[in-house]
């Protein structure tokens, strides 16, 4: 599908206003992963804003499409995006991580718009093929997105539920990797390595489609494509920059999990003018 | 002599007889369906099963997703890998988000025999008991296996059901199931027998010994341990003064555990404890393991004889 230029930068627009929700929102919470939100704020606002199928006044639609933030810890981003999207009043943003707030530090049921909880990791795509059988089995004709940390996919379990998807021929999944190329600890290439990480999904089965994280035009493509393949899982492998959007945070280890100072947070939002 | 029945052979046929009557009903077992006894459910709808291979953590993690989405979801497997190997998908996916899943576990306890201490999940209960609103059910024989599974299947929620590998002898003239309702199948007023599992068909066995000797044992049947009856054994303990627990399980965390919470904070009594002791199992055959780890018929009476 070809997509006009006015439209990409219409969602170029949203991003980076998602991106001054997110700082703004770990700033006032004072703590939070930054981080991992900016590296992924372009993948899903595209997905929320220009393929998801949902109705934020209905939130359990059962027509609706399904995503699930396995890397849980990034859920400002996909908060930004359901508050944007009408799911909950746009104030809430600043009750993140605050006792008896409906944003939890990591997502969970409380939040309208997120079905189940996530934040231990490794089990999201576990979680999605549940879903994906779900909607064979039904018909739904529902499509189900999860989003992975880089990081994430050392755990065991994801690969478990990789060979399952592919099994199972889950084509209603799209699975979506950030790869930005850093874990709490330091550079995944010296914590843990991944590569070949293409490769890896190729082996269990699945059709990737490698991208531009940040590319609009590319992202939207890769979820059509993704959309047109039959008879196995897609995911989306994009590389990002941790922090991006923020030039002191850009490839910023300490920027994962830590928020911003006031200060800090004053000058990110300049640059995210 | 009653009648020996498989829990799990219960099980395999009340779960094929849920299928039937309610479509919304999915089966997920990883590579132990003929153990489990799933694999009666799998022939006959087979697009409503799943066998996820040996991956515990996808297992529980794929019900709880096929649950989200509506569906009323059996999982089972031995109950050292769901309890075990899956307690943080358990936790974080299933029990965390109120899921409407029901793990089956099979297997549990020493008399699981000659597998040897790798597969005797004596820790089970008290790894699931732990977590809010879990529900934890045992059925003495395989008539309450029945009960069991359709109660679970009836209400919504998560549950974990602990069953053993072995025969086990059907006990006549229980009450009707309730769940969360402790039953009582022995009246006396000298002494509590509280027991789940197994252990409840030798602790009548015990009560019987007893009755010969003039001392009067009631025995529980405790098949919810959570929600524990709490008003049961507070009765219990105003009624007899001492109280015996037996489970085939260690003595920490299940329902010896269970009790004596109740107890210290209700009705301090006296009480006993049948069950491991702060030791793995072995292999052997099962009635050979039950006298090594003192869980007979005799080792309770020997416990009653303790405090009487």
């Amino acid at each position: 599908m070809p997509y006009s230029d006015e439209q990409i930068k219409e969602l170029e627009q949203k991003a980076k206003k998602i991106r001054r929700l997110i700082v703004q929102m770990i700033t006032k919470a004072g703590s939070g992963h930054p981080g991992g939100s900016l590296s992924s704020t372009d993948l899903i606002t595209c997905l929320y804003f220009a393929k998801f199928r949902h109705r934020p006044q209905d939130p359990k639609w059962p027509g609706r499409d399904r995503f699930h933030m396995s890397k849980g810890h990034c859920c400002p981003l996909w908060y930004a995006i359901l508050a944007e999207n009408g799911y909950f009043n746009i104030n809430e943003l600043w009750n993140l991580r605050k006792m008896g707030s409906i944003l939890q530090g990591h997502p969970d049921w409380r939040t309208p718009g997120v079905d189940i909880a996530s934040g231990s990791l490794g089990q999201g795509l576990s979680i999605a093929l549940g879903m994906s059988l779900a909607e064979k089995m039904d018909n739904g004709n529902y499509r189900i997105y999860c989003l992975l940390g880089d990081g994430e996919i050392q755990e065991g379990q994801v690969w478990e539920a990789a060979m399952a998807a592919s099994h199972y021929k889950c084509d209603n999944l799209c699975a979506i990797l950030d790869y930005n190329g850093y874990q709490i600890d330091g550079k995944i290439s010296e914590i843990m390595g991944l590569e070949p990480v293409v490769d890896k999904w190729q082996a269990f089965g699945w059709h990737t489609i490698k991208i531009n994280g940040h590319d609009i035009r590319q992202i939207l493509q890769a979820f059509d494509q993704a959309e047109k393949m039959k008879g196995k899982p897609s995911i989306i492998i994009a590389q990002t920059i941790k922090g991006k959007g923020v030039s002191f945070m850009e490839n910023v280890v300490d920027f994962h999990g830590r928020a911003p100072t006031a200060e800090e947070g004053k000058t990110a939002l300049e640059e995210l003018k | 002599m009653s009648k020996m029945m498989m829990a799990r052979d219960v099980y395999g046929e009340t779960l094929l007889e849920l299928g039937c009557e309610d479509r919304n009903i999915v089966v997920l077992d990883a590579d132990l369906s003929g153990s489990t006894r799933t694999a009666k459910f799998s022939k006959v709808f087979p697009e409503r099963f799943f066998n996820m291979g040996v991956a515990e953590q996808n297992l529980i993690g794929t019900a709880g997703g096929l649950a989200i989405c509506g569906k009323t979801v059996f999982v089972s497997t031995f109950a050292i890998f769901a309890s075990g190997r899956a307690w943080d998908q358990v936790r974080n996916t299933i029990v965390y988000n109120k899921l409407n899943v029901k793990i089956v576990a099979t297997h549990a306890g020493l008399t699981v025999g000659p597998d040897g201490a790798s597969h005797q999940a004596i820790e089970d209960m008290a790894l699931m008991r732990v977590l809010p609103d879990m529900v934890v059910m045992v059925p003495c024989d395989g008539p309450q296996t029945k009960d069991i599974i359709r109660a679970a299947a009836a209400y919504t929620g998560p549950v974990y059901i602990r069953m053993g590998r072995p025969k086990v002898p059907t006990i006549e003239g229980k009450p009707g199931f309730q769940m969360g309702k402790a039953e009582i199948l022995r009246e006396g007023k000298d002494i509590s027998i509280i027991a789940c599992g197994t252990m409840v068909k030798k602790s009548l066995d015990a009560a019987g010994f007893l009755a010969g000797e003039n001392k009067q044992a009631q025995v529980i049947n405790m098949h919810t341990i959570k929600p524990i009856d709490k008003q049961a054994i507070i009765n219990c303990a105003g009624k007899t003064k001492k109280i015996v627990v037996c489970e085939e399980h260690m003595i920490t965390g299940g329902l010896a555990s269970a009790v004596s919470e109740v107890l210290s904070e209700f009705a301090p009594v006296l009480m006993e404890r049948i069950g491991v002791r702060n030791k793995f199992g072995q292999s052997g055959n099962p009635d050979n393991l039950l006298k090594k780890y003192n869980l007979t018929t005799e080792d309770i009476v020997k416990a009653c004889h303790k405090l009487l």
